[in-house]
């Protein structure tokens, strides 16, 4: 984890990889911080609840949802780091994938993870749709024209799913799902695969952008549109493949989670805020950093439930995440620009 | 229009330097604004003679429209600092005020007072800490969102703000002005909303006219600039985010009495932020009339829909009974908005009449 690296392209001349051992060092003592911090709050979070089993417990679910939060910023962070947007309807995608997910496991009875064969390519085109024709025509306004449409799309796709489907809550159940004890707390398997997924997608994500051409050209545009049109590069067929693939990762992410999630229109509203502090966390357009900012979210959340009881989990959350935007707004665990 | 007044008044105080910027737009000694905001609250107050009783209920739904959209213009539009969250000083409003009525018994135009006075500290609070940190662009934006869904969830697990079940307001036995309640259906309300409508365009216009305007424009279309030649851009800043903050908190103090029930969606929902952008961005963002012009068009537009999908037509047959498509249409709206006409309906019609 300590080699947390960036989305963007870094040129390798000598004194960048100067700066870049002493960027690695401050890493490292953010990390100790983090850690040191994580510490603290779990003992207190101990003594407070006053029973191991409970702590435990905490640790494993926050864990868990963790994983699953870094699975749904994924996307966010992605298109944020090339196209400077945060994807407003990003829980909205998750929720339509939510919806696509329980509609081909109830007519196929197809197992649910084999939705993930028509969720990644329909929110892939969906988001390719939704770049070419409505944001690739104002990239260049300000930047609330961007966010305006996105909020705008995120309300068309909740009330789109709201008109079809109806209010009422839908479930999809997976086949073989039961509890199963790690450290003497009992978690669903299906959480199990979903964090495995998400290590899956981060991991993937990571060889697309480190390993290959295009990949490469996304790293170019990210860091100067200018210079990577001077060198061929198709700047807005780039734009449309990282909404698509960003809208591709919300799609998957919404299947993964689809076994233990209550699939309702706002299902993925919930995420929507979760993710913004994830993607501030890691660093905004930081892939490996979501994955960090995830499973620091999903600890906060837990062991802040339990030191202080009655609240929603989340406000601590929240908490956290004004902090860390006064105070760091690069991230904690990056750079963004 | 003198040229060499910048370089002279640079060297000067604030004071100083109001003559540039009125050299280009000379401060009239009457604005014809004063004329239309007359015109509008006479026509507005006949309003309740002409409409049947039915339809008061939207026509005071616009007026809410109208001042949460007028409030989030003179930050957004007029201060360029788009607010994502505008839910919380609508939020804070009423609460206030439905905490102060329902917990004390206190009358909801104090609790409209204090309400005001609560949503400015916060605003100018988490706006100057904004500006401090200089969170720009998608980072602002996120900070405003987040502030507004940290308030509901902070009152959703509040037990003193009655967690999510929220405030209803005591019904009174008879109607009393004092006490903010009168009969179902009552015009009052809108004459009421109405008035505070007002006040709220006359803000805006003297705001506009103002030193304090003239240099929150400045400050919103080159900030470098602004600064450079001596305006303490934070300052006109954050008076911006106080008006804004004081007039959305005033929409929520209506919408609590009138609907006479809020809770935390109601109130801090993020659908609440969204209203205020959609009215404005509609009827035009940075101009006076764009909020009211978009209240009238977008409030209504839920009953218009609600009332279609009553009896639909043959082909519409299987929507009868669904919720959703009056916010889908918001969302369509908006998005066409946005990217054709992005100055909005008063703001396109205004850039037409001016250039011939």
């Amino acid at each position: 984890m300590t080699t947390n690296t960036p989305l963007r392209a870094e040129p390798e001349a000598p004194p960048v990889a100067r700066r870049r051992i002493r960027l690695s060092r401050e890493m490292t003592k953010t990390l100790v911080v983090t850690v040191v911090i994580l510490v603290i709050v779990t003992v207190a979070a101990g003594i407070i609840s006053g029973s191991t089993t409970v702590l435990t417990q905490a640790i494993v679910t926050g864990v868990l949802t963790g994983g699953i939060y870094s699975l749904i910023a994924m996307g966010l962070t992605l298109i944020y780091g090339v196209l400077h947007i945060i994807n407003f309807a990003n829980g909205a995608m998750v929720a339509l994938s939510l919806y696509i997910t329980y509609e081909v496991v109830s007519i196929f009875g197809v197992h649910p993870y084999l939705a993930l064969v028509v969720t990644i390519p329909v929110m892939m085109g969906l988001g390719a749709l939704v770049q070419a024709f409505l944001l690739n025509p104002v990239m260049r306004a300000p930047i609330h024209t961007q966010l305006l449409i996105t909020i705008g799309l995120a309300l068309a796709i909740e009330n789109l799913l709201l008109l079809v489907f109806g209010p009422n809550p839908l479930s999809v159940q997976l086949p073989g799902n039961a509890g199963v004890p790690i450290l003497g707390a009992t978690v669903e398997l299906s959480r199990i695969y979903a964090f495995a997924g998400s290590l899956v997608l981060v991991a993937a994500l990571w060889l697309l952008l480190k390993r290959t051409s295009i990949g490469t050209a996304i790293r170019a545009v990210a860091a100067n549109p200018e210079g990577a049109r001077l060198v061929g590069i198709n700047i807005k067929g780039i734009y449309i493949l990282t909404f698509a693939i960003g809208a591709a990762a919300a799609g998957a992410a919404g299947t993964l989670i689809a076994p233990f999630s209550t699939i309702q229109p706002t299902a993925g509203a919930i995420f929507n805020l979760t993710a913004f502090v994830v993607v501030v966390l890691g660093g905004m357009g930081n892939v490996p950093g979501a994955l960090v900012g995830g499973l620091v979210v999903g600890l906060t959340e837990q062991l802040g439930a339990l030191i202080f009881p009655g609240q929603s989990p989340l406000l601590a959350v929240f908490v956290v995440f004004l902090i860390v935007l006064f105070v760091k707004p690069k991230g904690v665990f990056g750079r963004a620009s | 229009m003198s040229v060499s007044a910048p370089t002279r008044a640079s060297k000067q105080s604030d004071a100083a330097l109001a003559t540039p910027y009125l050299a280009l737009a000379p401060r009239r000694p009457f604005p014809y604004e004063y004329a239309v905001l007359a015109v509008i609250l006479v026509a507005g107050a006949a309003l309740p003679f002409v409409l049947p009783a039915a339809e008061m209920a939207i026509a005071v739904r616009v007026l809410v429209f109208a001042l949460m959209g007028i409030g989030w213009n003179i930050m957004s539009g007029f201060g360029g600092m788009f607010s994502f969250g505008h839910a919380a000083y609508f939020g804070i409003g009423a609460y206030t005020a439905g905490f102060m009525l329902v917990e004390f018994g206190v009358s909801p135009w104090i609790g409209l007072v204090v309400g005001m006075i609560v949503a400015v500290i916060a605003a100018v609070g988490i706006s100057y800490l904004a500006f401090r940190y200089k969170l720009e662009g998608a980072y602002y934006a996120m900070s405003t969102f987040a502030f507004a869904e940290m308030l509901r969830l902070f009152v959703s697990g509040n037990d003193a703000l009655h967690r999510t079940v929220g405030f209803t307001v005591p019904v009174l036995p008879e109607s009393s002005f004092g006490m903010f309640q009168f009969d179902a259906g009552s015009p009052l309300y809108f004459w009421i909303g109405l008035i505070m409508v007002g006040i709220a365009l006359l803000t805006s216009i003297v705001f506009l006219r103002s030193r304090t305007g003239r240099f929150t424009l400045a400050a919103r279309d080159n900030e470098m600039a602004a600064s450079a030649l001596g305006i303490n851009v934070l300052r006109y800043k954050l008076t911006a985010v106080a008006l804004s903050a004081a007039i959305t908190a005033s929409a929520g103090v209506l919408y609590l009495q009138f609907y006479m029930f809020i809770d935390p969606d109601l109130a801090f929902g993020a659908h609440v932020s969204n209203n205020a952008i959609i009215t404005t961005v509609v009827g035009g963002a940075g101009t006076i009339w764009g909020p009211l012009v978009g209240a009238i068009i977008m409030a209504p537009l839920s009953d218009v829909v609600a009332s279609f999908l009553r009896n639909p037509p043959e082909q519409l047959s299987f929507l009868a009974g669904h919720g959703g498509l009056d916010l889908l249409l918001y969302a369509v709206i908006l998005i066409a908005f946005v990217i054709l006409l992005p100055k909005g309906i008063y703001g396109t019609i205004w850039n037409r009449v001016k250039k011939k």
